[in-house]
């Protein structure tokens, strides 16, 4: 039991990991809260579904083209939705859950409400520690892993990354040293959207496809960058492997479990908030000025 | 004699006259509470009081959550934790003490005004985008007990066969919509009164508020308390009226659906929010009315949202009131869009500007 443990908690905690980070990121950047963005995870699961059975494209091709195209559909919702109320929070807050309902009812609609399963792509395990481990959850972790290292290269090694960190910080005067802070925040958007859309692409084989696929995921991931601090990567990392193993602990440890552990999680949330209301890795509170 | 005895009608007439038609929104306003009573009397269909009565109960759940959320600024995301708690109490309570729901209706609002006090306690050190995501874990919480422990909660199911408030529909309508508008009035008034213009201190600046004397805590935790107890009176009613109290009551839906409505209606008005709730839940329940929209009836809704807000992003009823009252300039009073001088003060409200002044003045 210790091992699905430590084996679910790691792979569970992947990709929350791809999903608070890339809502971290563009809330550091834009300080849009994008409840759709799992939304859109949800959108690439169903494209990835799509390409695989309708299209006969092999894996690594849908998964490539599902990735992309979820990106590039984001930023397009970005400028034709979002940037008009920019100025307004209250808008772009409900902008963001309608767009996440639109998304909902689209694809029920093409596809009805039930589940879809995906063939694995990857067929077998191995044996690691005395747990049987299939590759498939293999590979989200090694993707996981992948995309991190990926971000973490772009944000610290590249220019984009410096403007990124930059806007982040202090968008005015970002945007004073001739940074152009719309395309900056277009770029962490495509940024943010690409790690959820790669989530859902290697979860769409482990878990079902449905169209209220995104709802689960989304009030864990709010709850992991709460939990680490809003607009901290690391916090975001740290948190989502606390949650993964919370969720883990209580599935395998606990009677009733699996009703619990959404629960157990948020409660482990309002207790870090209670301690640090700034979260985790958060910056403290600065007052207004 | 004759005087004395008409006096009260032409006061009355006076006040209607020179407080009421003058503004538009006020004319609006008295229309559709005369519409709202007299609805069951002109036309009893009973598919259409069904739809009003619900209407009525979802508006004073969007006004409780308008009082939270926009004069307080206390975004939260997860007001259907109140609306639960109001619901699954008083159900409980009806039917496991055999109590009348004319007294767990009010049981309902006093627990979920507890809660309101435990939310606000727990989140009184949160701000912003904080709040808002920690609050949306609370009905998720609850929602998480209550599956755990099926027996007592009736599991994925619900409580069901409660019985209703009063036996027939007219009962049941008039019950909903004189609850609703009390309660709306009431919060109106809260939040136009002094009480109501600390909350927009505490929202604008919580700081100055404190170094203005305010102990802003009390006041959140207060707002937090009669939010709650609102919400939860709502969901109380709601649990009678449809006979059931299920797991919807506490679902990340319905927390954002009242989102939807605040913010579609317009923050900071109580007005907005509710005038939000008769546009759109009527307009969703006669989509779906439709075979060929059923499917497509959320979609249309939130299609229709992001449209409207594209255009006025600050909310519907302030736009509106925008378009048909102009405020005058010197004594702030609201006029209606028709005159030309202020109705208090004889201010002239559009100041007339020379082509040359408005050159000069564009430097």
């Amino acid at each position: 039991m210790l091992q699905d443990i430590l084996v679910t908690g790691l792979v569970n905690g992947g990709v929350y990991a791809l999903l608070a980070i890339g809502f971290s990121l563009i809330f550091g950047v834009a300080r849009i809260v994008n409840i759709a963005h799992t939304a859109f995870y949800m959108l690439a699961a169903y494209c990835f579904y799509t390409l695989l059975t309708k299209t006969g494209l092999g894996f690594v091709l849908s998964g490539v083209i599902a990735v992309s195209a979820v990106t590039a559909f984001s930023v397009l919702c970005y400028r034709l939705v979002i940037e008009p109320v920019r100025e307004h929070e209250a808008a772009v807050l409900i902008a963001t859950i309608a767009l996440a309902l639109i998304f909902q009812e689209l694809m029920l609609y093409a596809f009805g409400g039930h589940f879809l399963g995906i063939p694995s792509t990857l067929e077998g395990s191995m044996r690691f520690l005395g747990v049987s481990i299939p590759y498939q959850r293999l590979l989200i972790l090694v993707v996981a892993g992948v995309m991190l290292a990926a971000v973490w290269f772009t944000l610290y090694r590249t220019r984009l990354g410096l403007a990124i960190r930059a806007t982040a910080n202090d968008l005015e005067v970002a945007n004073l040293m001739g940074m152009n802070v719309n395309r900056v925040a277009m770029a962490t958007v495509a940024i943010s959207v690409a790690l959820a859309s790669v989530a859902g692409v290697v979860v769409a084989p482990v878990f079902v496809v449905d169209p209220f696929m995104w709802l689960a995921p989304l009030v864990t991931m709010l709850a992991i960058v709460v939990l680490g601090g809003l607009g901290s990567l690391k916090g975001s990392l740290i948190g989502a492997l606390i949650i993964g193993y919370v969720e883990a602990i209580t599935v395998f440890a606990v009677p009733a479990g699996a009703y619990l552990k959404g629960a157990v999680a948020l409660m482990i949330m309002v207790a870090v908030l209670l301690a640090r209301p700034e979260g985790l890795f958060g910056v403290a509170f600065e007052e207004e000025r | 004699m004759y005087q004395a005895l008409t006096y009260p009608l032409r006061r009355g007439w006076a006040e209607l006259r020179n407080e009421v038609l003058v503004l538009p929104s006020r004319t609006l306003v008295l229309a559709w509470i005369a519409a709202l009573l007299a609805l069951p009397v002109v036309y009893g269909d009973p598919y259409v009081m069904r739809i009003i009565t619900m209407t009525c109960i979802f508006a004073i759940f969007a006004a409780s959550w308008d009082l939270l959320a926009g004069y307080t600024g206390q975004v939260n995301f997860g007001h259907a934790l109140f609306f639960g708690a109001g619901a699954y109490t008083s159900a409980l309570l009806s039917l496991k003490l055999g109590l009348s729901p004319w007294l767990t209706v009010w049981a309902g609002a006093a627990v979920a005004l507890l809660f309101g006090f435990a939310v606000g306690y727990l989140c009184l050190r949160l701000r912003g985008s904080y709040l808002s995501l920690a609050t949306l874990a609370f009905p998720l919480i609850a929602l998480g007990i209550l599956f755990a422990f099926p027996d007592f909660s009736g599991g994925e199911l619900g409580i069901s066969g409660l019985r209703r408030l009063t036996v027939t529909p007219t009962g049941n309508y008039y019950v909903a919509a004189l609850s609703m508008l009390v309660i709306v009035f009431a919060l109106w008034a809260l939040a136009d009164s002094k009480f109501g213009i600390v909350l927009h201190a505490i929202r604008d600046d919580e700081v100055a508020a404190r170094a203005s004397g305010i102990n802003t805590l009390r006041y959140k935790l207060m707002v937090f308390a009669v939010s709650g107890a609102a919400a939860g009176f709502a969901g109380a009613l709601f649990a009678h009226y449809l006979r059931v109290a299920g797991p919807s009551t506490l679902e990340v839906a319905l927390s954002f659906q009242v989102v939807i409505w605040g913010i579609f209606g317009g923050v900071a008005t109580i007005y907005g929010p509710v005038a939000a709730v008769f546009l759109l839940y009527p307009l969703t329940e006669w989509l779906g009315s439709f075979r060929a929209f059923g499917e497509l009836r959320l979609l249309i809704f939130a299609s229709i949202v992001l449209l409207v807000l594209l255009f006025m992003p600050r909310g519907l009823a302030p736009w509106v009131r925008d378009k048909v009252e102009t405020q005058c300039p010197r004594c702030k009073q609201r006029n209606g869009f028709w005159r030309k001088l202020c109705r208090l003060c004889g201010v002239p409200l559009k100041a007339e500007v020379s082509r040359a002044q408005r050159l000069v003045s564009h430097q």
